[in-house]
């Protein structure tokens, strides 16, 4: 079995690894690279706000800090179009992780709603700081990078590759979390913060450490979009529809889970990408994307990696029974299959209890 | 020193308007501990009913308000019976999905239907001003600032003096309580939901009588209503109103002592020192531990 789900993840990787050289048309590889950022940056927003159960939605705040990064290191330290910005990378996931630290120390200190209209508000001043200190970020004028000079079927790869690197060291990190006593304090949190407490989680170091290797993440990635893209404006570095867009991702794949956010951005980022194809920015656009907003979260609320592997772990039980009449009865679902069933079993009793 | 009186007076009044939308923010999320993040568009959406109602049947801004409204309400219904009722976990997060998505269907279409050129609401008391202890202003914001006080009057006796508002308050307090003895909460959850979408409609008007939008202005306005509501305190119809007119005032006096273009941060910034102090807000009540 191990050696199956081990095989499965190495054609996996290869698949992603072969796909630029598989499908060289530069429109294909550029929704590519953005539906690797997303993904990217799903998988890094969950480590947070999947594992804790806070809701963060001012990640956009930590993508553009890592986009105007960028730009200002290039710009100042005259770094050649080329390699070198890519190696500038984790100085800007520092940054955004630095910027993280006293926001986290703020917002933290509520909870719930409160929190989450928080990070909102953390995203629209920082929005507005964009705007304002016209001397640092050029006000919305907005700054350029230096642009590659690589021919055009070669463009994108690079970009490809080094996003490609960013997510899978998040899943990494997003494993090791899942699978660490850490992970599990977090997990604690989202359950019942009190009760975890006092059990002896730290749930304030947690929390905060887990909000900041998100930001971290989200700034490198942010650095990367500015490189991308190659110029940066306040709006689009700062889009309050990012914020949105990767927690319904997340939502969407399963909250909490490992592979939810990536299955996420790999239906929603080329979804989006083929409508603005097809519509521009215009009205139609946000109409379809919201009417696929409603009908996800409304179908599928509890997202498609818990949905299916409750209805796998209950079709094997089923199938047991079948099996062995008369025998023992099923391990009930879930519970060697993975915490999440567990944890949201305990979601339940949660419920009927209020 | 004038000016500082005038952006005063200002902020009050256009503060009375916040007042309206945030109160029917913070009503939803008592009843329905929801956030409903689609209360920007809807603002904005009953501001272009008003300037429909305006441009082509040439009725008057505050009497088309007694059209504006119930459509708003029956709106609302309809978005709570088809959207918000059918979410029963993670309340709060799904909700915020919900209805940013609802949101952006409203200014997709506002979008298709009026493009995104800004319009601005035209009425004899828009452009006529009245003098007051030295310096001018429109009357509208002085209507506007009636209309709120005289709806939020009606929303107090609705809330303190009927067996509706009677329900209405136990199921702010406590939902499953309220339910336990006997008050049909999803009912009043959906009829709460209308009057807070009703009163935004109404502080639409008003907003759009004082300042220019186009469909991508809900973004602005639902950022400041989330920031009003907090600090108030979530729940809070008090705490709304007081946030409202002390937010809009510093933010009209920053706007003239330093300058306009730091005012909408000095709002956010003030959020963040308030909250250092009081996490709940200022007339919030510490959440209990929920079993």
């Amino acid at each position: 079995m191990r050696i199956f789900k081990i095989a499965g993840l190495l054609i996996l990787l290869a698949a992603a690894i072969a796909f630029p050289l598989l499908f060289p048309n530069p429109a294909v590889t550029t929704v590519a690279v953005f539906t690797l950022m997303f993904a990217g940056a799903a998988v890094a927003w969950n480590i947070f706000s999947g594992y804790t159960g806070y809701i963060a939605l001012g990640h956009a705040a930590f993508f553009g800090t890592g986009a105007y990064a960028m730009a200002l290191m290039c710009q100042d330290w005259h770094i050649p179009a080329g390699y070198t910005p890519f190696y500038l990378l984790p100085l800007v996931g520092l940054v955004a992780a630095i910027v993280a630290i006293p926001l986290g120390i703020i917002a933290l200190r509520t909870r719930r709603h409160t929190f989450i209209v928080i990070t909102i508000a953390f995203f629209f001043i920082f929005q507005l700081l964009a705007y304002n200190l016209r001397g640092l970020t050029n006000g919305s004028a907005g700054l350029s990078l230096p642009i590659p000079t690589w021919s055009g079927a070669f463009y994108n790869e690079p970009f490809y590759y080094v996003t490609l690197a960013i997510l899978l060291l998040a899943l990494l990190i997003s494993w090791w979390v899942r699978n660490s006593k850490y992970g599990l304090g977090l997990l604690a949190i989202r359950d019942d913060e009190d009760r975890a407490l006092g059990l002896g989680v730290r749930t304030g170091p947690s929390k905060l450490t887990a909000f900041v290797i998100s930001a971290f993440f989200v700034g490198m990635l942010g650095g990367m979009y500015a490189y991308f893209v190659e110029a940066i404006y306040p709006p689009f570095a700062f889009d309050a529809l990012y914020d949105v867009v990767i927690a319904l991702m997340c939502f969407m794949g399963g909250l909490g889970t490992l592979s939810g956010p990536i299955i996420g951005a790999l239906i929603l980022e080329p979804t989006q990408q083929y409508f603005t194809l097809l519509y521009g920015e215009n009205g139609w656009y946000l109409v379809i994307y919201g009417v696929l907003f409603l009908v996800i979260i409304l179908v599928l609320p509890r997202g498609i990696v818990p949905t299916t592997s409750e209805w796998w772990a209950r079709r094997r039980a089923a199938r047991g029974n079948v099996e062995k009449p008369g025998g023992e009865p099923p391990p009930a679902p879930g519970v060697q299959q993975d915490t999440q069933l567990v944890v949201e079993r305990s979601e339940g009793v949660k419920e009927v209890n209020l | 020193m004038n000016i500082i009186v005038e952006a005063v007076i200002t902020g009050i009044l256009t503060g009375g308007v916040y007042a309206l939308m945030s109160s029917g923010l913070t009503l939803i999320f008592g009843v329905m501990e929801i956030i409903n993040i689609a209360i920007g568009a809807l603002v904005i959406l009953g501001g272009y009913l008003s300037y429909v109602l305006q441009t082509y049947l040439h009725i008057d801004l505050f009497v088309g308000l007694l059209i504006t409204m119930p459509v708003m309400f029956l709106l609302g219904l309809a978005l709570e019976w088809f959207f918000i009722r059918p979410l029963k976990r993670d309340r709060i997060m799904l909700s915020i999905l919900v209805t940013f998505a609802i949101a952006l269907i409203i200014e997709g279409a506002l979008g298709l239907i009026f493009s995104t050129n800004y319009v601005q609401l035209h009425a004899w008391y828009v452009s006529a001003s009245v003098n007051i202890g030295g310096f001018y202003l429109a009357y509208i914001y002085i209507f506007g600032f009636i209309l709120s006080v005289a709806l939020l009057t009606g929303l107090y006796l609705l809330l303190y003096n009927t067996k509706f508002g009677q329900s209405v308050r136990a199921a702010m307090q406590n939902r499953t309580a309220a339910e336990l003895i006997g008050i049909d909460v999803e009912r009043v959850s959906m009829i709460t939901f209308g009057i807070g979408i009703a009163l935004t409609a109404a502080g639409g008007m008003a907003f759009g009588a004082t300042t220019s939008f186009n469909p991508g202005s809900s973004y602005d306005l639902i950022s400041r209503l989330l920031v009003i509501i907090i600090l108030g305190g979530m729940g809070s119809l008090r705490g709304a109103l007081i946030a409202s007119l002390f937010m809009l005032v510093i933010e009209d006096v920053t706007a003239v002592v330093w300058s306009p273009v730091w005012s909408s941060t000095v709002f956010f910034i003030l959020l963040v020192i308030v909250l250092l102090v009081r996490p709940q807000g200022i007339f919030g009540q510490l959440e209990g531990r929920k079993q």
